[in-house]
């Protein structure tokens, strides 16, 4: 299973991740590797197993009243690059919008 | 009063030294720093963020009555704090400080335990080496030039050294007992769903496990019945109370270990293999059976992981996007910052896996990978299954190999996940594990491994004891069982 480069920049887009020319070249190699190892689960017959579906057989859920517990605004957006007045800064997303 | 230093006692006997007023928790947090810390944190690099100043801050506010009262310990940086940066070993987080303690860490501080500080590790615990942190790599304290293992290598090479008696890490296919076996010191990944993960940096959410590193197994047992139980935060937990560990020192007499000898024949260390015969025989003087059989060979774990693991992790990274914490690439459009900022600021692993993960899930693919590991996944746990139904424990390496050189394996994804091949079974499979040092092999710490059916941390801690007088490294007899000597060199 070999990925080229464009694949591998196919990939990088859906990840959201910017990389070099450079880097593309080396991952594309690199994924391919680690894929055709991957490929030696083939030897197992796998055919007729079940799917394991990972959530506990009896998940602990808790009773869905409040807590008291909130994270205000401020402490919500300390860690931020960049806030103002108690909200994240972002560039534009929807541009030349009527008010 | 014994007659060695604080930082060479077990934490239990810190504890009771605390509770009785015999010991101060600020000079027995500064014990390690004051001792080894001060000699040789500076060459292995184990700390990524601790001063005198929060230590003292701390120890002031620490319960002198708890069960780990005045204990120092580190924690791998993934683990949220209120008084220290959590970083992942990422440039991504920025200095962001996190609006809570997360639970380990809470109950920790409740039973009178000081945190000392974060320790180093792979950037979001990505890594079989610390050697992909974003801020250096850890040096094993036994030889500078080797890997402490990873990826929770800085708290594990902190216990090793001296620093604390007790750290906590983080396990998804092996970071607690790998780096444990390579450091000398023990190393449990409990049952999945037995310590809460809240506040724990998620990385893969069906694996993810916190551990625990010490030197003693009874440490171990002390701070499994602090941390384990009922957290209405983590919805994963398990139903009912945890196991009851205090029987540890029990013995294992009447035990059936598993000896899957096939495992070993080839690719394995001869020093691992003579660990293995020392324990095996260890355990069969103390009164317990060996019960050989074939097992499953590790690839298959390692395949299965490498899909599962990455998938995971790709959807856990996606809230890394410059938005609302951490750092924050340049750019006039969103789609663009979100990948300036990826890009910038992971690390080549971590780009690396959430390249994979993404893959493995993308449309077209998902049932040539993801899906096929799922029902890998089931394979492999029926396999631990039906072992378990033959013997109550498993023996078997924790690693390949005695701990490797600096940038022997970065440069080789595969090298680097192949070195996991033993350790990550049991989280697939959801079981705990132990890795136990089974003392030196030229000059260099030797593991193996304990792993038991879900809910089995009693019976691990039982044959881990009977191993501790012939695996200990280091040490010198005592009256409180043992206390500990640096055997390292310079």
């Amino acid at each position: 299973m070999a990925i080229d480069r464009a694949e591998a920049a196919r990939i990088a887009e859906l990840a959201r991740l910017s990389l070099s020319p450079e880097e593309l070249d080396r991952m594309a190699i690199q994924l391919s590797n680690v894929l055709e190892f991957a490929a030696t689960l083939d030897q197992l017959s796998l055919g007729d197993e079940p799917l394991t579906v990972f959530a506990p057989p009896e998940a602990a859920l808790r009773k869905d009243e409040p807590d008291g517990r909130t994270l205000d605004a401020e402490t919500a957006v300390a860690n931020a690059p960049e806030a103002e007045g108690g909200f994240f800064l972002v560039p534009p997303v929807v541009e030349d919008l009527e008010p | 009063m014994s007659a060695t230093a604080t930082w060479q006692r077990p934490a239990r006997a810190i504890a009771a030294d605390v509770r009785a007023g015999r010991l101060a928790p600020g000079d027995a947090a500064e014990s390690g720093f004051d001792g080894p810390g001060a000699r040789w944190e500076h060459d292995v690099h184990a700390t990524l963020s601790t001063d005198a100043a929060a230590r003292s801050r701390a120890a002031a506010k620490a319960p002198k009555e708890g069960r780990l009262a005045g204990v120092p310990v580190l924690l791998k940086d993934n683990l949220c704090t209120l008084d220290h940066p959590t970083t992942c070993g990422s440039r991504i987080l920025g200095s962001w400080r996190s609006p809570y303690d997360a639970t380990v860490v809470r109950r920790l501080r409740e039973a009178g335990a000081v945190i000392v500080g974060k320790g180093n590790m792979d950037e979001f615990a990505m890594g079989s080496s610390t050697e992909f942190s974003a801020f250096g790599p850890t040096r094993n304290p036994f030889d500078l030039a080797r890997v402490p293992g990873g990826s929770s290598g800085g708290p594990a090479a902190a216990v090793a050294y001296g620093l604390v008696p007790l750290a906590l890490g983080s396990d998804t296919g092996g970071s607690v007992r790998q780096p444990a076996a390579f450091c000398g010191v023990l190393g449990l990944k409990p049952t999945y769903g037995r310590l809460s993960r809240y506040g724990l940096v998620a990385f893969g959410s069906s694996l993810d496990q916190v551990g625990i590193f010490a030197r003693h197994v009874g440490d171990v047992a002390e701070a499994y019945v602090v941390l384990a139980g009922a957290d209405p935060f983590d919805a994963s937990m398990r139903e009912g109370p945890a196991p009851d560990v205090s029987a540890w020192d029990a013995g294992v007499a009447g035990l059936r270990f598993g000896w899957p000898s096939n495992l070993w024949k080839d690719g394995v260390d001869e020093a691992i293999v003579d660990a293995l015969e020392r324990a095996a025989g260890a355990l069969e003087r103390a009164g317990a059976t060996r019960v050989p059989f074939e097992f499953l060979p590790g690839a298959f774990s390692v395949a299965t992981y490498y899909l599962l693991a990455t998938a995971e992790a790709s959807s856990n990274l996606a809230r890394f996007d410059g938005v609302r914490y951490g750092h924050r690439a340049a750019a006039d459009e969103l789609s663009a910052l979100y990948a300036r900022t990826r890009g910038e600021g992971f690390g080549p692993e971590v780009r690396r896996r959430i390249l994979l993960g993404t893959y493995a899930l993308s449309a077209g693919y998902h049932d040539q990978f993801y899906a096929k590991a799922q029902r890998a996944r089931t394979r492999i746990a029926r396999e631990y299954a039906e072992a378990f139904a033959r013997c109550d424990l498993l023996l078997m390496p924790t690693t390949p190999t005695p701990p490797f050189k600096l940038g022997e394996k970065t440069d080789d994804p595969l090298a680097m996940y192949l070195s996991d091949v033993f350790t990550i079974g049991a989280n697939l499979a959801g079981i705990p594990g132990l890795s136990v040092p089974m003392g030196l092999a030229s000059g260099l710490p030797v593991g193996v491994q304990l792993l038991g059916p879900a809910d089995a941390e009693p019976v691990l801690l039982r044959a881990a004891r009977a191993l501790e007088a012939e695996g200990r490294v280091g040490d010198i007899p005592t009256g409180y069982e043992w206390e500990f000597t640096w055997p390292g060199k310079r």
